[in-house]
Order: C-alpha cells, then sequence, then structure tokens
C-alpha cells in the first residue's frame, strides 16, 4: 500500500505521462529556443530526473539565478563571518550558506575554530535559540527570496510580539522581478522563462507581465515535479511557436493570481526595497530587501557596527556567468577539477541548488 | 532553498500546525497562511505553511498533462 500523505507528489512523477509530455514536446517544438529555468529547485528536479534526456535538441536549458546561497555576494558572506567574531555570539542560518567561500574563510572555517554557528530549519528555530540564550546575542543570517523573505519577516514580528530582545536578522533578502528584468535586458539569449513556482506563490502572476508584453518573452510558473516541469515546457514552446507571449500558470494547485496576500503584506511592513548586489549580476536596483526604521531594532547591520574585510573573489571561477545563463557549469576550467563539492571554489559549487553542484553530481 | 513539499494538516494549536508527510509529522507554522482546517494540504516551505493546495486545480493540471497537442487548431 501507497504510504499516506505523499498525495500531490506522485500523481505528477507517472513516467507515462512524463512519456507522452516529452512526445508532445517534440511533435510541437521547431525551432531552437533557450529556455531559462530561474530556480535553483527547477534546476536540481531537471537533473536529477534527467529530463533533459526527453527533450528534443532544440530546446536549450540555461540555469538562472535563483539560487539564494549563490547569488549572495562575498562581502555579505565576509559580513556574517566577522559577526561570528563577535563575543557573545550566536550565528544561525540555512545549512547551504556554511560552505560558501569568503574572501579568507568561511563560516564552516569559523565554526570549527571555535565561532557558535548554528544549522537552522526554519528562522523561528533561530528565535528559539534567541528564547534560551538570552545573554547572548543571536543573529540570523537571512538569505533567499519571496519565499523566504516572509518567513524573516514574521519572526521579527513574533520576536517584538513575545518581547525576545536578543535576535537580529542580518538581511540578504532578495526578490525576483527585478534581477529578471537586468536579464530579459541584458545579452543573454533567453526566449522563455520557467518561472519560479514557489516564489510565485508568495507573489502571484503580476510581477511578470512586463516580461511578456514589453520584453516579448513567454513565462510559464511552473510546479517542480517531472509532470509539471515538461508540461511547463510545452507550454512555453506553443508561445514561442507562435510568437504569442504571455503569462500561463502551469502550477495552478499552488499558485493564485494575487499570490498569497498575509505574506505580502508582512513582508511590506518589516522590509523596504534597497540596491542590492548579486554574484553575477553586480547591483541591481531595489532587488534587495533591508528592514524598515520600525522594526531597526532587529536589523543586525544596524546593531553590531563590524570591519569587513575588502572582496576578493576566486580566480578563474565563473559561478556569476553560470548564473546568468551565459556559460554552462561544464564552460568552466575549474569545474570538476580543483572545483568540486568537497572544494568549492564558488558560491554554484556549494549549494545543493547551484548549477555547478548539480551538474557535477548528476552528470553522465 | 526554495524547496517545498505538500503536507496534510492533522491539527492545528494556535498559530502551529501539525502536519504529515507520509508517516513523518512535522510542525508548521501558519504565521504567513489564513483559514487553514485540519485534513488541508498545505504547502511547506522551511517550517511555514505558506499556501493551501487546491484539490480541484489539481486534478484540472493531471487532466491537462495528458491532452493531445494541437496548437495549430486552438
Amino acid at each position: 500500500m501507497k504510504p499516506e500523505g505523499l498525495r500531490y507528489i506522485d500523481e505528477y512523477r507517472d513516467s507515462a505521462l512524463v512519456l507522452h509530455l516529452s512526445n508532445q514536446i517534440r511533435k510541437v517544438s521547431k525551432k531552437p529556443v533557450n529556455l531559462m529555468e530561474v530556480c535553483g529547485g527547477h534546476t536540481m528536479a531537471i537533473h536529477k530526473n534527467g529530463l533533459t534526456g526527453f527533450l528534443p535538441e532544440t530546446i536549450n536549458l540555461l540555469s538562472g539565478p535563483g539560487c539564494p546561497v549563490c547569488v549572495s555576494s562575498q562581502t555579505f558572506i565576509d559580513h556574517a563571518i566577522a559577526l561570528g567574531n563577535l563575543p557573545d555570539m550566536i550565528l544561525t542560518t540555512y545549512g547551504d550558506l556554511l560552505r560558501v567561500p569568503g574572501s579568507l574563510s568561511s563560516l564552516e572555517k569559523e565554526k570549527a575554530a571555535g565561532s557558535d554557528i548554528r544549522i537552522v530549519y526554519s528562522v523561528l528555530d533561530a528565535l528559539e535559540i534567541a528564547k534560551q540564550n538570552r545573554k547572548k546575542q543571536v543573529v540570523f543570517i537571512g538569505i533567499g527570496f519571496e519565499t523566504t523573505a516572509p518567513a524573516s519577516a514574521a519572526a521579527i514580528k513574533k520576536a517584538e510580539m513575545d518581547g525576545i530582545r536578543n535576535f537580529y536578522l542580518l538581511s540578504s533578502h532578495k526578490v525576483m522581478p527585478p534581477a529578471l528584468e537586468a536579464l530579459a535586458a541584458g545579452d543573454t539569449k533567453i526566449d522563455g522563462f520557467i518561472a519560479p513556482g514557489h516564489v510565485s506563490a508568495i507573489t502571484g502572476y503580476g510581477i511578470y507581465q512586463k516580461f511578456a508584453k514589453v520584453y516579448k518573452r513567454g513565462v510559464v510558473i511552473s510546479g517542480f515535479e517531472p509532470a509539471d516541469i515538461l508540461q511547463s515546457i510545452l507550454m512555453l514552446v506553443k508561445q514561442i511557436e507562435l510568437s504569442n507571449y504571455h503569462v500561463e500558470n502551469e502550477y495552478k494547485r499552488i499558485v493564485k493570481p494575487g499570490g498569497n496576500p498575509k505574506a505580502l503584506a508582512i513582508m511590506e511592513e518589516v522590509f523596504i526595497p534597497v540596491d542590492a548586489e548579486w554574484r553575477g549580476l553586480g547591483i541591481v536596483p531595489e532587488s534587495g530587501l533591508a528592514i524598515t526604521e520600525k522594526f531597526a531594532a532587529y536589523d543586525a547591520t544596524r546593531k553590531f557596527d563590524v570591519k569587513i574585510p575588502e572582496s576578493k573573489p576566486p580566480r578563474g571561477c565563473i559561478c556569476g556567468e553560470i548564473l546568468t545563463g551565459k556559460s554552462k557549469p561544464s564552460d568552466c576550467r575549474l569545474f570538476a577539477s580543483v572545483c568540486n563539492p568537497l572544494n568549492p571554489v564558488g558560491a554554484c559549487m556549494v549549494s545543493s541548488e547551484g548549477a555547478c553542484s548539480v551538474f557535477y553530481k548528476y552528470r553522465a | 532553498m526554495c524547496l517545498g513539499v505538500p503536507a496534510r494538516v492533522i491539527h492545528i494549536d494556535g498559530s502551529v500546525a501539525t502536519v504529515a508527510l507520509g508517516s513523518v509529522e512535522y510542525k508548521a507554522s501558519l504565521l504567513l497562511l489564513n483559514n487553514v482546517n485540519p485534513g488541508d494540504y498545505v504547502l511547506l516551505h522551511a517550517g511555514f505553511a505558506i499556501e493551501k493546495i487546491d484539490p480541484a486545480e489539481a486534478a484540472e493540471t493531471i487532466r491537462l498533462f495528458n491532452e493531445i497537442s494541437n496548437m495549430y487548431e486552438e
């Protein structure tokens, strides 16, 4: 008997459906197209399931900037490391970030050297650590897009409500639309976007209209199971073959047109858009989320004055070009030679959803 | 980072739901989602329920998967 609760997963992994969709794509795809899967979760799902093997040669998939660990700037990692060196400090973060090389060290090396750095599954676990350690300062290193930003915002509001005064956020949270616009306006040839399903669950469809109307690119919001992704590719191919660009939603079981209003409201209350640095894209206007004046007491950047060393990007690493779809991991001369998951040179090899890590793990 | 999984709500205590993924139980914060009831499926993401799953749309998506493409007659 099938274990209960895997509903909404198994039926989207059906192998007969996958074959059927693969055949449909082969039937309608005539001209060569470049499709960008924006989200690192999609990159992982595509390669883990070997989906490129189900696609005709006309379809070229490019990995996008939707990997929070990958796009976090080196300066941000250096900032986090400097905070970790302060006395009575506990740093908390999502696991992937630990191994990203900063200019001189990584959080993992700092942890080995004695900094108190703890991996949490949820930002609320970080809040709990603050509650249990009132004499220490607890900083949550917040990374991620519209999916994790509302969670960090909710944690700050909960800290205020519960009177927890030793909890702070170091925000590297980012929003997707300005980065996609930088890509659409840039020199990477992208015919269509496989839009991130869970970011869209928060934001809704509105943020993508411009890419169809102004930039004439196909946009399909996609789920993460194999049949979801192939169906989204089929929808994009049809849009592009007919030059009929619009925003379609393959992931209707989750994504509503207006997104999640509660999450959006909390995010808007706690954060304000600021210019932010993305690995690969440089400074992107209004793409970062800083903490508003109202919640300044929870802002690690305002609270702790630390010296951040001058940033030195790793030599030879082309992570930035990979995040913008200009290169594939195999184009990098460091890939699988000196750079591998045990000894990552750049951020794209660290994160489990980084293109280099994914290509390394699932390469033929 | 943006990985989310569908999980079934078993019971709710204030702003925290106990949810099941197969036979494994997790806690899911409801701080980002209103109108959740036991029996609903929610998308669990980094400890938060971020959206409810719509069963009718889920079935419709499966129906669309099975369609035969004939784009030039659409």
